[in-house]
Order: C-alpha cells, then sequence, then structure tokens
C-alpha cells in the first residue's frame, strides 16, 4: 500500500458513511483523507438555516437507525453528541381528532380503542424483534458472494441459513412467508383497525419507490426494524442531525482521519488498471491507492470513475439500478406553535404520521406512478424545536415534514408544480391543525431533483438505490460491487448504495472499512 | 404475399440483392437461412464451388454479414474498449479482424472493422449485436447505426480474384495490400455514370481475395459483369458449404460451430475466451481497458484449461463431431471436433477441434472416434490424430502484392 502522497486512502463524501468508514479505517492504521464537497461534513444528516433564524435538519430529520453499538464504538457522546429527545412515540392523526398514540412500548391508547388490535400488535412486534435480531447480523456483515469456492461466502451463507432456522420452525415459516409479501396484505391478515395499518405500512415505504401494495414492503421494514435489532428508538439530536454529523467528524479526527469540506471530486484517477487518487473540480490531484467513495452508485462509476475502467455488463447494471426518489421535504418556520385538536403540547413532541390508512398511502402512490405529485400525501411530521430550543427563535419553531410521493419528473414540470404541492402539503396538515396556514412564517419544498443537486445523489433516492429484494445484499448496489470492493484494484464503496442499504444508519461505512482492513491483512 | 403487419415468424427470409441473379444460377435450389436472408448452400456440387475458390474465382455473397456504423467524436474510444484488439493501430484505410468479449472474457462475436476515416468506422458482425453495443456505448458520445440492409456484399475469392478485378475495369486493385480497403469504380455496361463501391482485400478463404461493398440497386450489374467475364474462366457462385471447406483450411472459427456466443449459451462452462479459441494473439493487453480484460488476465495467470487446436487425423473419412481420447482404448475423453473436412489442395483429413489443456501443444496426439457409414452399415474407428499448427493451407498468394497476373 505505497503511494507519493501522504495518504493511503481517500474517502469521497463526508456523509455519515464516509465518516463511519474514515474512523473505522484511521483506527486501523490508515492516513486517511476525507473529501466532502460541500462546504459543510454530513452529506444528507446536516443542519440548516432555511429561513432567518430557524434551522432544521435539512433532509434525514430523525436519528433511529444507527445501531446502538455501533454508537458506543464511536463514542459518539463523548464527542459531544447530545440527544434532546429519544423514543419518541408516533402519533398517527386521524381527521376525526381522534389521533392514536402508539409509544415505542407504550400500547394503551391502542389498547382503549382496539384491544384486539393491541394484542395483535404486541406480537407483531415480538415476532418483528425476534426476526430483526436475527437478521442483524446480516447487516453487519459484507454479503456473502454467491457461486464461489470460498469458505468465508460459504460460512456466512451458511450462517445466515442458521440463524433463519434458529427462529424455529413457526417463526422460520412465517418469515419465508412473509419475506416477499406487500406489507398491505400482511397487515390486512394482522390488523384492523385503519390509523394503525396506515401508520405501520408508513415506516414500510418511507424514503422508498414502493406503496403499501408493492411487492418487497415487509423486506423494508424488517430492514428499518433489524438495524437496530427490532427495538427502534426514534431521536432527535441537540442541534439537529447537523450536530451529529459533527459528532461523527470529531470521531472521525480524533482517529487520526484528516477532513476536508469544499473539495468536490471531478473524477477518480486510473492508473495501469489501479486507482491512483482523484482530481479535485480546483484540478487539484491527490494521490492515493485506495479511493472509497460514499457517493452513489452512479455517481461513482459514471461520472467519477468512468465507464472507460469498466466492462460494458457492469457498466449496464450500474445504469440499472433503481434509484429514482420519491420522497420530498416540506420546512416551515412558524410564528408560533401550531395548534392539532386533540394532541396536548407534549403530544406535539412525537412524530406525527398523516397516513390514516393503508389504502390511502397506496392512493398517494398511485399519483407518484404516472409523474403526479399525491392529491393527499403521506406525511411524517416532526416539530423539533419543541424539544430543541437552538432551532428556532424563542416562542417560534420549526415543522420538518418529510412527504410521499414526489415523482422525480413531474408532468408540466416542478417549476409551475412546486408551489401548488407546496399548498397541498399545507393543506394535508391543515386537516389537522386548521390554523397552520396563518402562522407559517416561510417554507421551503425540497423535491427529488433538489435534494439530488443539494445532495448529489443521482436521482435523488434517500438511500441512494431502492431498497428492495433486487437490490438487497450481494446484488446491492450490483453484483460484481455488492462487497464494497469494485473491478478497478483500489476502488471501494462505503455508501448508502452497498448493503445494509441508506438512513442514518452507518453500517455500510463500518462494513467496507472492515472489508479494506481485512483485505489488507 | 404477407404483410409488415404479420407476426416475425409468419415474415418470408429477406432476400439478397443477388437473389433473382442467384436463383437463375442454382441447379438445387437449395437455400438456407442466415441472419433473416435466404442465401445458397450449394449451388451445383460443393467440390466444383470448392475448386473454383482454390483453382479459379469464386463469388459469395455476403451481404446478410451484419453491419453497422459506427460514428463520433468517441468512435474510436468505443471500439477500443469493445474489442480485444488495439483500433488506434487500424487506420482509415485499414481493416482488422476482431473478437469482442462479455464481462468475463467470454467471446461474444467476431467479425471486422473498417476505418473509414476519422470518428467513422464499420464493423461488420456474425449476428446483430445493437443491444451489446448498446450497454458498451454507454458513457461515449457515439451513433451506432445498423447498415446491414443499406450494403450489398459479394466476396470474390481466388487465386484469379485480382485478374478478375481487374479485367471488368476495377483498376488499381493490384496495389491493395491485405487488410486495406479503397475506393473503386466499375464502368456500367451501355455507359451511365461509373458503379462505386468500396472494394476491401480481406476474406474467409485464406486465399487471394477481396470482398466488394456497394449500393444494392448495382449489385446485379456487378454481378452480371463479373459473370459475363468469368463464364469462360471457370469463375463460380459458391454457397455456404464450399466456403466452409476453404475456411477450415485457413484455420477460421465460426460462431455456432466452433464456438457459441456468450451472449446465447444457456450451460455454464460451454463459453469460450479468446484465449481459448486459439484467438490470443488478437488480445492487446497494453491498449488500456477494455471489456473482459481482467477476467483474461486472470485467465492467462491460471493457465489454460483447453484451447482449439488444429488436427490433422488419419484416415481419409472427416471427423465430424468426433469425441476425442487421451488413448486408443477410448476410456477417457480429451476433448471433442467442432469442425471437419477432408482437405483437396492439403489431401489430409482436417479438423478444428476443442481439447483439454495437457493436450493443447503441437506434436500431440489424441484419438479420434469416427463413425462410418458404409452403405449404412455403421462402424466405428479410433484413428491417430496430431496436433498441428494452423492455418493448415496459407498460400503466399494470400498476401503477394501485386498479385500475380494470369
Amino acid at each position: 500500500m505505497s503511494s507519493a502522497g501522504p495518504y493511503d486512502t481517500l474517502i469521497i463524501g463526508g456523509g455519515h458513511n464516509g465518516l463511519v468508514c474514515a474512523t473505522f479505517l484511521a483506527r486501523g492504521g490508515r492516513k486517511v483523507l476525507v473529501l466532502e464537497a460541500a462546504e459543510r461534513l454530513g452529506g444528507a444528516a446536516v443542519t440548516r438555516e432555511f429561513a432567518p433564524g430557524f434551522k432544521v435538519s435539512s433532509c434525514a430529520h430523525l436519528l433511529h437507525l444507527m445501531p446502538p453499538a455501533l454508537m458506543r464504538e464511536l463514542a459518539l457522546e463523548a464527542q459531544g453528541l447530545k440527544i434532546a429527545a429519544a423514543s419518541l412515540p408516533t402519533v398517527a392523526l386521524s381527521p376525526d381528532a381522534r389521533h392514536l398514540s402508539l409509544g415505542p412500548t407504550d400500547l394503551s391508547a391502542l389498547q382503549r380503542v382496539s384491544p384486539a388490535d393491541a394484542v395483535a400488535l404486541g406480537d407483531w412486534q415480538a415476532l418483528m424483534r425476534r426476526i430483526s435480531r436475527a437478521l442483524h447480523p446480516v447487516l453487519a456483515q459484507t454479503p456473502p458472494r454467491l457461486g464461489t469456492d470460498a469458505w468465508r461466502d460459504r460460512a456466512a451463507l451458511l450462517g445466515i441459513g442458521w440463524r433463519v432456522r434458529r427462529l424455529g420452525r413457526r417463526d422460520m415459516r412465517e418469515l419465508l412467508r412473509i419475506g416477499g409479501m406487500c406489507v398491505h396484505d400482511l397487515l390486512e391478515d394482522r390488523f384492523r383497525l385503519p390509523l394503525l395499518k396506515g401508520a405501520l405500512a408508513l415506516d414500510a415505504v418511507l424514503g422508498t419507490n414502493l406503496g403499501p401494495r408493492s411487492p418487497g414492503t415487509v423486506v423494508s421494514l424488517l430492514y428499518r426494524l433489524a438495524a437496530v435489532q427490532g427495538a427502534e428508538s426514534l431521536a432527535l439530536p441537540e442541534g439537529g442531525l447537523g450536530a451529529f454529523s459533527e459528532a461523527l467528524a470529531r470521531a472521525a479526527v480524533a482517529a487520526g482521519a484528516q477532513l476536508r469540506t469544499g473539495a468536490a471530486v471531478e473524477r477518480i484517477l486510473v492508473r495501469e488498471d489501479r486507482v491512483a487518487g482523484v482530481v479535485l473540480a480546483s484540478g487539484e490531484e491527490i494521490a492515493a491507492a485506495t479511493v472509497v467513495s460514499s457517493a452513489d452508485p452512479k455517481t461513482t462509476f459514471l461520472k467519477l470513475l468512468g465507464s472507460e475502467h469498466l466492462d460494458a455488463g457492469f457498466t449496464r447494471r450500474v445504469t440499472q439500478v433503481r434509484s429514482r426518489g420519491l420522497t420530498a421535504k416540506l420546512h416551515l418556520a412558524l410564528e408560533r406553535l401550531p395548534q392539532f385538536p386533540g394532541l396536548s403540547e407534549q403530544e406535539l413532541r412525537a412524530r406525527l404520521v398523516v397516513a390514516p390508512s393503508s389504502d390511502y398511502i397506496e392512493r398517494a402512490y398511485n399519483h407518484a406512478k404516472y409523474a403526479e405529485f399525491s392529491e393527499r400525501p403521506m406525511l411524517e411530521v416532526t416539530i423539533p424545536s419543541l424539544s430543541d430550543t437552538t432551532l428556532a427563535p424563542q416562542g417560534q419553531h420549526v415543522m420538518s415534514v418529510i412527504v410521499q410521493y414526489a415523482p422525480y419528473t413531474l408532468k408540466g414540470g416542478w417549476e409551475a408544480g412546486r408551489q401548488a404541492f407546496t399548498d397541498r402539503i399545507i393543506d394535508t396538515l391543515g386537516v389537522h391543525a386548521p390554523q397552520l396556514r396563518a402562522s407559517i412564517r416561510a417554507s421551503e419544498l425540497l423535491i427529488p431533483p433538489d435534494i439530488e443537486r443539494e445532495f448529489r445523489i443521482s436521482g435523488g433516492h434517500w438511500h441512494h438505490a431502492e431498497l428492495t429484494l433486487d437490490q438487497f445484499m450481494m446484488t446491492r448496489p450490483v453484483p460484481g460491487a455488492a462487497q464494497y470492493q469494485t473491478p478497478v484494484p483500489g476502488l471501494y464503496l462505503c455508501g448508502a448504495g452497498c448493503h445494509p442499504g441508506g438512513g442514518v444508519m452507518g453500517l455500510a461505512g463500518r462494513n467496507a472499512a472492515r472489508q479494506l482492513i481485512r483485505e489488507a491483512a | 404475399m404477407l404483410t409488415e403487419s404479420e407476426p416475425h415468424y409468419r415474415q418470408p427470409l429477406l432476400k439478397t440483392p443477388f437473389h433473382e441473379r442467384q436463383r437463375e444460377y442454382s441447379q438445387l435450389d437449395s437455400f438456407v437461412p442466415w441472419a433473416g436472408y435466404t442465401t445458397v448452400d450449394v449451388f451445383t456440387s460443393v467440390e466444383q464451388e470448392y475448386f473454383a475458390v482454390r483453382n479459379a474465382s469464386s463469388l459469395y455473397d455476403l451481404t446478410p454479414m451484419v453491419k453497422y456504423r459506427i460514428a463520433g467524436r468517441d468512435a474510436l474510444r468505443f471500439l477500443n474498449r469493445l474489442v480485444t484488439r488495439d483500433i488506434r493501430k487500424v487506420a482509415p484505410g485499414k481493416v482488422a479482424y476482431v473478437v469482442w468479449c462479455d464481462d468475463a472474457g467470454k467471446l461474444i462475436d467476431d467479425g471486422t472493422v473498417f476505418c473509414l476515416g476519422a470518428d467513422e468506422y464499420r464493423i461488420c458482425t456474425a449476428e446483430r449485436q445493437l443491444d451489446w453495443f448498446s450497454a458498451s456505448a454507454i458513457g461515449y458520445d457515439v451513433e451506432i447505426r445498423e447498415v446491414t440492409e443499406e450494403v450489398a456484399a459479394l466476396a470474390v475469392q481466388g487465386p484469379t480474384s485480382a485478374k478478375l478485378l481487374r479485367a471488368v475495369g476495377l483498376n488499381g486493385i493490384e496495389r491493395l495490400k491485405p487488410f486495406e480497403h479503397g475506393e473503386f469504380s466499375l464502368p456500367r455496361a451501355g455507359g451511365g455514370a461509373p458503379i462505386a463501391m468500396m472494394v476491401s482485400r480481406t476474406g474467409f478463404t485464406g486465399d487471394l481475395g477481396y470482398e466488394l461493398w456497394m449500393q444494392p440497386a448495382d449489385a446485379e450489374s456487378v454481378w452480371d459483369a463479373l459473370m459475363e467475364f468469368g463464364r469462360t474462366r471457370a469463375v463460380r457462385p459458391i454457397g455456404s458449404k464450399a466456403l466452409n471447406m476453404a475456411r477450415i483450411e485457413a484455420g477460421f472459427v465460426l460462431p455456432n460451430l466452433d464456438f457459441v456466443s456468450a451472449a446465447h449459451t444457456l450451460y455454464l462452462g460451454t463459453e469460450r475466451s479468446p484465449i481459448e479459441l486459439g484467438l490470443a494473439w488478437l488480445v492487446d493487453y497494453k491498449k488500456g481497458h477494455f471489456t473482459g480484460r481482467r477476467a483474461l488476465l486472470a485467465e492467462v495467470a491460471r493457465g489454460p484449461r483447453r484451447q482449439l487446436v488444429g488436427l490433422d487425423v488419419e484416415g481419409t473419412k472427416p471427423a465430424h463431431n468426433a469425441l476425442l481420447y487421451t488413448e486408443c482404448s477410448g476410456k477417457k475423453e480429451a476433448g471433442s471436433v467442432t469442425s471437419a473436412t477432408w482437405s483437396p489442395t492439403c489431401k489430409r483429413n482436417l479438423a478444428l477441434a476443442m481439447v483439454d489443456a495437457p493436450y493443447i501443444a503441437t506434436g500431440s496426439t489424441v484419438w479420434a472416434e469416427i463413425y462410418l457409414n458404409r452403405e449404412l452399415t455403421w462402424e466405428r474407428r479410433m484413428v491417430r490424430a496430431r496436433v498441428v499448427e494452423r492455418p493448415f493451407f496459407a498460400p503466399p498468394r494470400r498476401r503477394t502484392t501485386p498479385p500475380a497476373d494470369f
């Protein structure tokens, strides 16, 4: 591992995966430099001002996917990470103001309206926890390659089989039964209350290009739960997700990595069919024998590397990665706390979801299939300023809303559609908070093309690549690059486009670092 | 007559611009499909046609050969990433025989690249390649257009072919060197503007020969001019069977006979790399990246498992489809024959065979299991077969410039 420059490893992208990867590589003795194109680190986990005095986590807005063990390994608390609120309940908003509060463990509200559903939900959560625990190690390792004779691949495959087998006959059967199903059918099997089914379906489709009736939505739900072994805790870091990224950056620096912002990589340098470094947009060349990209697969392979260094079949597979985002983000600067009839101020600290039934979500999704935005969008709402006073002026508030569905390409164009969609979202919120519109001082809508531009993600997909069975594990992002290695010696991937995927989880970054260290050993 | 709206399987095969002339000449009325066209496999007799290739001149209609125009700013870079040879060495006016592979380094097809000018090439292929070429064009500013129907092609091959072409008025043809092409014109019978065409000194017979590339509208006039002069000089149209004998003598491989395109194989392990097909000389590892390069380097490092070799088989009975064995006892297999013919010119019983690694060296011996049909009585023979150098037949005249004047 020799190179002319002071670094042996360059990491493209200072998002959470890039920073996590940098930390572990630096701890492993590598001389690491992280190159971030933006002026601040964090990628899609950043806090920024969107109106004077109002700050918000501008893409991801809740911390819930990073496994606690990984948080401990990174010692983020020692790096100054403060959690403003944790274990947030979810409140499913109902148009008749009979909202349903679902605590992480407290099912008493559900018990009151539908005792049968409360029992069913308890069983369901227990099952999901058992399956998630069994699947968690799969997420935490390099996916095995298929069709090889290598003992490591065979052992990993056997290990997965063994863990599934150890679930016992009943759970194993249930996992195999539901694994390829759509979440809608599964919820119909088990639950009655539409409000409950809507809230559960939301978790399965959030951030994806899927509706509750799309195949594979049980997998995307399991993925979300498996990351944290079924013990999901929705948390708001103090200072927003940007503060979380700053703690990650301090962890990387503490481990010995160097970080540079405003350093957009233009091209990955290849010499003699080996990575030789990168060229920045400024023209500056930085040499290194290893380059790890946390950029999405299309950006990494097609823009930064170039198909001339790749085989044609591989290149085609990369272009076929499904990575069209359907998720928008709305930020509202509010003069005062909005009133939601039926909700106390304490309950407004929760995650509020507008998904009154699974059918509601599916109908919202229907529009997006035909290049329209949802007439009645599905929403995930937080008012982080209630728990974190650093985000808004005294007495005022910010509302952060994840919105589905917003097609990447809108019929008639986004220029004309942007305000109409903003109004549609505010109207949808207005059903539950009639005075909301009057309290809005400023708003900002980020549609997938905005997310593509601001966070440099091809297609503007939060997970870099759709999270479905065909883009899972050893097929994520594509066969031939699913073990963090790429066909070009010295080039690796560590972003959300790799196993186990996106969300502020960090496992892709850590798995990639482990893979590199293992290869060098 | 079926209309265009009929499903494709009810559409008739296409006819080449030479079709009517060939039908007039055909004694056997024996046509076979080739790449969507109907073409002749034998006109009169295979032997007569074969001897026209080796002793006089032959006309072979290769219009069905699939042709693409590759043009644009990145045409050269695109081709260099597609094929295994260095296309930078193919200057305007030159032709190169090339192969291309999939990511695993397995052969998809072979063909010829013509450099027509800066940023413009023509590539002739055995099978349609638009899908693979399109995948290969990702990231390149290049236009790929199939021009098969826009270009009629006729191969004129044999020791007297240069003389024949000169005699009908293709002046300067004798200066064309092997793997060169140029623009020529043929005086039109009965006056009028001369017929413009591209002629390349290329072919599939291993002999002196040329390929004529013209407008379909001129095809019959060219055919008539050649046949009128050639009729008394043993010039014959030939079908694919005679050509097959000649190409085996020349040691050329054919898709679906000597290998199956990796784009079509269904069974694992039946695809073949250029190294396995004895085409390692076509692979230029120094030119930069091309599709399959990393896989081929790994194959070189691993060493060969099998290779296509030339066999000189004892006796006179062609070893069609013969299994090969390590010993006369026929207990352990060593490969199988892919193409076989008795060579009337070499007076040898020739075969191309895929043999296992221990037997690929020239001089190795294997045993071929041949089945003989003696007046409906089948007999089995185990005959010795020796691995020999290819091509089996390579007369100096194929390279000599200017060619001999008869």
